[in-house]
């Protein structure tokens, strides 16, 4: 029969009705958000990665590179947002070579979509795709099963709510660079301090049409502090119960000695092509 | 909805779309050009339908150009009723086609979920739709005005809007006539009553 084959999901799902747990998927929360300025597009994200209820990267890098000029942020399972930005990334390299063109937002827009589409909503990947290109700046966001929406402002994952109340109540039309960096920082670090699922630092990502500006940890909000006190042991605290020495010569009674040869020229003894 | 009147057809639609019980977009564009004077409303899984629509885009470009002549509104439902008949187990979309051409002027066509094809006077449809049904059927004129057709269509979504928790935004339109596509726009800060053409 022509078309994918399910039966592995079928038998998972048998397997976990049995009472199998699932595997854990790391990163479901996540803030990310853009915003389009006059001149330029700017993306922004959180650094949390969690699997479960426990915090498996601190820093991670959620802004994937798609192009000089686009960048992803990306929502959802990692490694769903991470292969699938990949390989996107790799077949526009190769659609701009073929057509000697400048890739469009447009056009990563569209590769995602119907890659998404076409597996149903199973690829975890919730995206928002910014770039400028020679048609202007654009800010798209991707949704797992394959649906898109344009808008100027845009926010996703478990802290889109928080986020998106920035946005709502600080947004205006015809921002700078420096009012967007900041709107966008903001809802980021509304997301870090009111959801759970996203927490750590703040990445920006400005892109117009000169130049793209990646700034990995714009904003440190969660430093760790120094501590206060010393907690290492003085030296001498263990007592010592007792002592004993043993000499070189007396080794072989505690380890058997085999004589090995050389290994340079048990190297030489291989068969190499020539 | 879709709406035939004197002159041609009106497509409207709210711009409220949901996941779950958030708003995940409140100012949506559900009126979707597939050809340069057919268009069509998108209802139920948003993926579904833009993935559809793009599909019948793409066929109506091809057909425009390798017939040297633009498509009819009935071949461009007749190509959104094969995609959602054949489909049907996999997809939800509720879809109106409209749309104007010189020989049979202003047409409108209803394919709902199990993707049947109607060509019906005026078509409704999407969750608010069951909110409507009276009132459309109670103000439905043939062959009104244009500025009739409007009200309609503009009342008639004002009214899903009250009472469908589901819908909500701004209202927008797209006004198909031999002229070509006009677009309208209706905002709820003013009640609904502007700003009108775009």
């Amino acid at each position: 029969m022509p078309g994918f084959d399910f039966s592995n999901h079928n038998r998972n799902a048998a397997l976990h009705a049995q009472g199998v747990p699932l595997p854990k998927a790391t990163s479901t929360g996540t803030t990310i958000v853009g915003c389009i300025y006059d001149g330029g597009v700017v993306i922004a994200a959180d650094t949390r990665a969690t699997s479960g209820p426990i915090v498996a990267d601190k820093n991670c890098e959620k802004l994937h590179y798609i192009s000089p000029h686009i960048w992803c942020a990306g929502a959802g399972t990692a490694a769903d947002t991470e292969f699938t930005t990949a390989l996107i990334s790799s077949n526009l390299e190769l659609h701009a070579l073929s057509t000697g063109r400048k890739p469009r937002v447009v056009t990563v827009m569209t590769m995602l979509k119907q890659h998404l589409f076409r597996y149903q909503g199973h690829i975890g990947a919730y995206l928002v795709v910014a770039g400028c290109d020679p048609t202007g700046s654009h800010l798209f966001t991707v949704h797992a099963h394959g649906s898109t929406d344009k808008l100027p402002y845009v926010t996703m994952g478990s802290g889109s709510l928080a986020a998106m109340s920035v946005f709502e109540t600080q947004w205006k039309s015809g921002m700078s660079r420096d009012e967007a960096v900041k709107l966008t920082s903001d809802a980021i670090l509304a997301g870090i301090f009111n959801d759970l699922g996203s927490g750590s630092n703040v990445d920006v990502c400005v892109i117009t049409q000169d130049k793209t500006t990646l700034m990995r940890n714009y904003i440190t909000p969660n430093t760790r502090e120094h501590k206060q006190r010393n907690y290492r042991f003085p030296r001498g605290t263990t007592a010592v119960l007792n002592q004993k020495i043993i000499t070189r010569a007396e080794i072989s009674k505690y380890v058997t000695v085999h004589e090995v040869e050389d290994v340079a020229a048990a190297a030489e003894k291989m068969d190499v092509d020539q | 909805m879709a709406i035939n009147f004197k002159d041609g057809v009106i497509l409207g639609a709210d711009s409220r779309t949901t996941t779950g019980a958030y708003i995940a977009n409140r100012v949506t564009d559900k009126l979707t050009q597939v050809h340069d004077t057919i268009w069509c409303c998108r209802s139920g899984s948003a993926a579904d339908t833009q993935a559809v629509a793009d599909i019948v885009h793409y066929h109506l470009g091809m057909y425009g150009i390798t017939n040297d002549e633009p498509p009819t509104t009935q071949t461009a439902a007749a190509i959104f009723q094969e995609l959602c008949y054949d489909n049907k187990d996999q997809l939800s979309a509720g879809m109106i086609i409209a749309g104007y051409d010189h020989r049979h002027g202003g047409q409108v066509y209803s394919i709902p979920l199990g993707g049947s094809l109607h060509k019906q006077s005026y078509a409704i449809g999407g969750s608010g739709s069951t909110y409507i049904y009276g009132y459309c059927d109670a103000n439905w004129k043939e062959g009104m005005t244009e500025e009739e057709g409007i009200n309609f269509v503009k009342g008639s979504l004002q009214e899903a809007i009250k009472w469908d928790g589901s819908s909500g935004g701004v209202i927008r339109m797209v006004v198909l006539t031999a002229k070509g596509a006009q677009r309208h726009l209706y905002l709820p800060d003013n009640g609904y009553t502007g700003p009108g053409t775009k």
